[in-house]
């Protein structure tokens, strides 16, 4: 109740408003700005109309009516009257087209691109690839948030931007026009980023594509807006916009973590190691499905724990986290190292007592 | 057979019987009252289930944080909300209303196919039956939303989706048959004396809508038999990797979705032409156009599918195309908000129930129409689309749209289907109860999308906890008004004062020349053509 309160009295106060997000963000693209700009002016007609229209309607009902003395007139019907208020809003209408119209045009051509994203929407996270540097990762929502979705509401007030953050965000130049391709590998996602003016469909099998040409440093933030399953509100977007200058020196950083995560799949690792980076990928991949402590949800999601699967040979393990199997979706975008540590982790937590899999056994098994 | 039979030794001997006793009358009748009836009460009950779920949505969204429920039932929640509401409540209410009253406003003694009208409805209860049977089956009711998308409907839905498939098929069935029947009826039992241009609104709009229904359901099926074929024998209309496409699933369940959304707002549209001439003391506006706005609207329906999917990959040339169709429709759809205002324009109203009723649905059915204005922009889509400014968009037109109507025709024809008369004070006080909670349920929701919540997610991040909170609240509120809602029926029915033949002084037509409480069989005889003419809205 003192919630309710709060936020009625927060509606008298219109500095307010905008912390409370009761309007459309303007964004930080030219399209954001343009979508914002045809957004205010067909609300501001619908404005005027509801003026004339509720006004006649409000008026007529205190003066026309019953208990006021009002006798019936019989009027019922003026061609002339009809006429009119049908031409007048079909010029209305073609006002508002024309520039829909230029908007719609522009943001549909994506010919001006200085560079390409690659998106692909899985459940329930995004993989994001960088084609021409070699860059390929994939995106969760962060542990602290989906510790707190089923926590207190103090965790949940303590969690970083709670159910919008990821453990690894896109990272984009800024003044840079850039082409997003956009797909999925399972069902139909969603990439919205509303700061920019980007919502584009994510279908299996086919590519969209949608661009942005950024104006401004900083975080920005979204969400997956199309239902996807289970987790389908649990799949943020973080995009973090650079200097063009942050922004090589990012991509040259990931550029050698890549190579050294492909030099590593060729060492043979500890069990423990395997078990701590295991842990943590298991957390952000698995867990929304087979559950944290490996109880799984069964009967569409099985339990780990004393499973026949992690607990028997190792080469039926890796085709099924390879290729997946009917709910199971695949993971072969994730790397041989970090394969060989998630299964590992599978096969020996939880009570488990499979064997220990080395990102050698996975990358011969691709 | 009552006795008054035996003493009378007039012709109409043979017409002058009532209804059977007991259980069987309901299983076995062919009278377009009693199976209007059964509508009614099947459509009620349907919207006392989905509206438990919507509680059950509400009450999680209460708060941020996962409180009550798992993801996967919520969304379980969700889409059977949307399916049960439109499938089970809303549709076979607008069905219920055309089996009471078409008949007695065309002149006609029942329905033209009175035993398909028994297996029409009939077949309701196994359709709504089955659907509600998933909940309990392993893996879980249908959890892919009302509007089922493949692939995630296909090859990542539960096994209880066949159930869900062969349901959509019997509901289907129901409404071609009950389209047919009010097809025929209209156009081969009206009175002889009766133009099609003397016919109420309500007939008109209804027999509009029923061609939609011929039109529409059989693509549904069709959508639905796909699905069934891709999930069981191997094909792979909707998959990418055997040839298919997921969009094309889109297109055709859009073919037949956005006529369906005119199925069920045509009818609404007919019952406000009757509510507000009446209550205002002063014929209708613009007959005629009404007509003709209604025929646009239904063409108009069938053409712009694809502003549904501005965000599916369309080329360009298709977004403008759908873009302008849709803008289209606001102009008809507006002829006939003018066409109101004017009715009430200089007449002489009075604000019974049915008044208040119609009079908020023009208002609040209005504004979900600007919100359609604006959704149909397809660049400004891009923001809205799949937030809860869509939510709230579609539910100002079916809840204060469709809904309202129906609660409005309830009232307005209540005296007429049961003699009685309902309880005006209490009445009113249910009517300011629902339409200010509707409000503080559906209006915030505006807010919530446009500053970026999706729809259909179990939970939220912080900034969208106070409106949501409120929404619920106004939620649990809605809901509780429809306690005073059966109270105030069943009191009617129970110990409601007898009404007279024409309990409101302004009201027109032939059903008003009736009994008090519309006898068993209604016009025998046909009406004059001066009887029809005196009760005709287009005067």
């Amino acid at each position: 109740m003192k919630k309710l309160v709060v936020a009625f009295g927060l509606l008298l106060n219109f500095n307010v408003f905008a912390e409370y997000g009761l309007n459309m963000t303007e964004g930080v693209t030219s399209l954001s700005h343009d979508i914002y700009g045809l957004h205010m002016m067909v609300f501001w007609v619908s404005v005027v109309i509801a003026i004339v229209v509720f006004g006649a309607m409000f008026y007529s009902l205190y003066m026309h009516r019953q208990s006021k003395g009002a006798v019936a007139a019989n009027f019922h019907e003026s061609t002339k009257a009809e006429l009119v208020w049908t031409i007048v809003p079909i010029i209305i209408l073609i006002g508002m087209a024309v520039p829909a119209s230029k908007v719609l045009i522009d943001l549909e051509d994506t010919t001006k691109a200085e560079m390409t994203i690659k998106i692909t929407g899985h459940q329930w996270k995004w993989q994001y690839d960088y084609p021409k540097e070699g860059i390929s990762f994939i995106s969760n929502l962060s542990q602290d948030s989906r510790d707190a979705v089923n926590g207190t509401d103090a965790d949940r007030e303590n969690a970083d931007n709670y159910l919008l953050n990821v453990d690894k965000r896109l990272v984009l130049p800024v003044d840079t026009s850039i082409r997003f391709l956009i797909t999925s590998n399972d069902v139909i996602h969603n990439w919205w980023v509303s700061d920019f003016g980007v919502k584009q469909d994510a279908n299996p099998g086919f590519i969209n594509d949608a661009w942005a040409k950024i104006d401004k440093i900083g975080t920005y933030r979204g969400q997956c807006a199309e239902l996807c399953g289970k987790d389908h509100g649990f799949m943020p977007i973080v995009v973090d916009v650079v200097s063009k200058a942050d922004y090589k020196k990012w991509v040259s950083k990931q550029q050698a973590a890549a190579a050294a995560a492909v030099a590593s799949a060729n060492e043979t690792w500890s069990k423990a190691d395997l078990m701590a980076k295991g842990k943590t990928i298991y957390n952000a991949n698995c867990a929304a499905c087979h559950k944290a402590n490996g109880s799984g949800m069964p009967p569409v999601f099985p339990a780990m724990k004393g499973s026949v699967i992690v607990n028997g040979p190792a080469a039926k393990h890796i085709n099924i986290v390879l290729h997946g199997k009917g709910a199971m979706p695949t993971f072969k975008m994730l790397g041989d190292s970090d394969l060989a540590a998630v299964m590992t982790y599978e096969r020996n937590a939880f009570g488990n007592t499979g064997s220990v899999v080395q990102p050698s056994d996975v990358k011969s098994a691709r | 057979m009552t006795t008054a039979t035996d003493t009378s030794a007039t012709a109409h001997d043979d017409h002058h019987h009532g209804p059977e006793k007991g259980l069987m009358r309901w299983i076995k009748t062919t009278n377009h009252k009693d199976i209007g009836s059964l509508y009614m009460w099947f459509a009620f009950t349907m919207l006392l289930v989905g509206g438990a779920f919507a509680m059950g949505i509400r009450a999680e969204l209460l708060q941020p944080g996962l409180q009550l429920m798992e993801p996967q039932f919520f969304n379980q929640l969700t889409t059977m909300h949307g399916l049960i509401m439109v499938f089970g409540a809303i549709m076979p209410a607008f069905v219920g209303l055309g089996n009471w009253l078409i008949p007695m406003m065309v002149g006609a003694p029942d329905m033209a196919l009175p035993r398909m009208n028994n297996w029409s409805f009939w077949i309701l209860p196994f359709a709504g039956g089955i659907l509600l049977s998933t909940f309990f089956m392993e893996g879980g009711a249908p959890a892919f939303g009302w509007t089922f998308y493949a692939p995630l409907s296909t090859t990542f839905a539960p096994d209880s989706t066949d159930f869900f498939i062969f349901a959509v098929h019997l509901l289907g069935f129901s409404s071609i048959m009950g389209a047919i029947n009010i097809i025929a009826t209209v156009l081969n039992m009206r009175a002889p004396e009766m133009k099609l241009m003397d016919m109420p609104l309500f007939v008109w709009t209804w027999l509009i809508t029923s061609f939609l229904l011929i039109g529409a359901m059989p693509v549904l099926a069709g959508a639905v038999t796909m699905m069934l074929t891709d999930r069981n024998f191997g094909t792979a209309f909707f998959d990418a990797t055997g040839g298919g496409d997921p969009v094309m699933f889109q297109h055709i369940f859009w073919f037949f979705g956005h006529p369906e959304v005119y199925i069920m707002i045509l009818p609404a549209f007919g019952v406000v032409s009757h509510i507000i001439p009446t209550f205002a003391r002063k014929p209708l506006f613009g007959y005629s156009s009404m007509v003709y706005a209604t025929a646009s609207i239904a063409f108009l329906s069938y053409i712009v599918w694809a502003h549904h999917m501005f965000l599916t990959g369309m080329p360009v040339a298709g977004e403008l195309y759908f873009m302008y169709a849709t803008m289209l429709i606001a102009v008809p759809t507006g002829v006939k908000v003018f066409n109101w205002v004017s009715t009430m324009w200089r007449g002489s109203m009075t604000f019974e129930a049915p008044m208040l009723w119609a009079i908020s649905f023009v208002f609040l059915f209005t504004i979900g129409g600007f919100s359609g204005l604006m959704l149909g922009i397809a660049p400004a889509d891009i923001q809205y689309h799949d937030t809860y400014f869509v939510v709230a968009h579609f539910h100002y037109v079916l809840v204060t749209g469709a809904l309202w109507s129906i609660i409005a025709a309830t009232f307005y024809w209540l005296p007429k289907w049961t003699g009685k008369m309902y309880n005006e004070k209490l009445a009113k006080v249910h009517f300011w109860w629902a339409v200010i909670s509707v409000n503080v349920l559906f209006f915030p929701q505006h807010f919530l999308g446009l500053a970026g919540m999706p729809r259909r997610i179990p939970d939220y991040s912080l900034q969208f906890a106070d409106f949501n909170f409120i929404s619920s609240i106004g939620g649990f509120a809605f809901g509780a008004s429809f306690i005073l809602l059966t109270y105030i029926v069943i009191d009617c029915i129970r110990n409601g004062k007898p009404a007279s033949a024409r309990p409101w002084e302004g009201a027109k037509g032939l059903e008003w020349t009736l009994e008090p409480k519309a006898q068993y069989h209604s016009f025998n005889t046909p009406p004059s053509r001066k009887l029809i003419e005196a009760e005709s809205q287009n005067s």
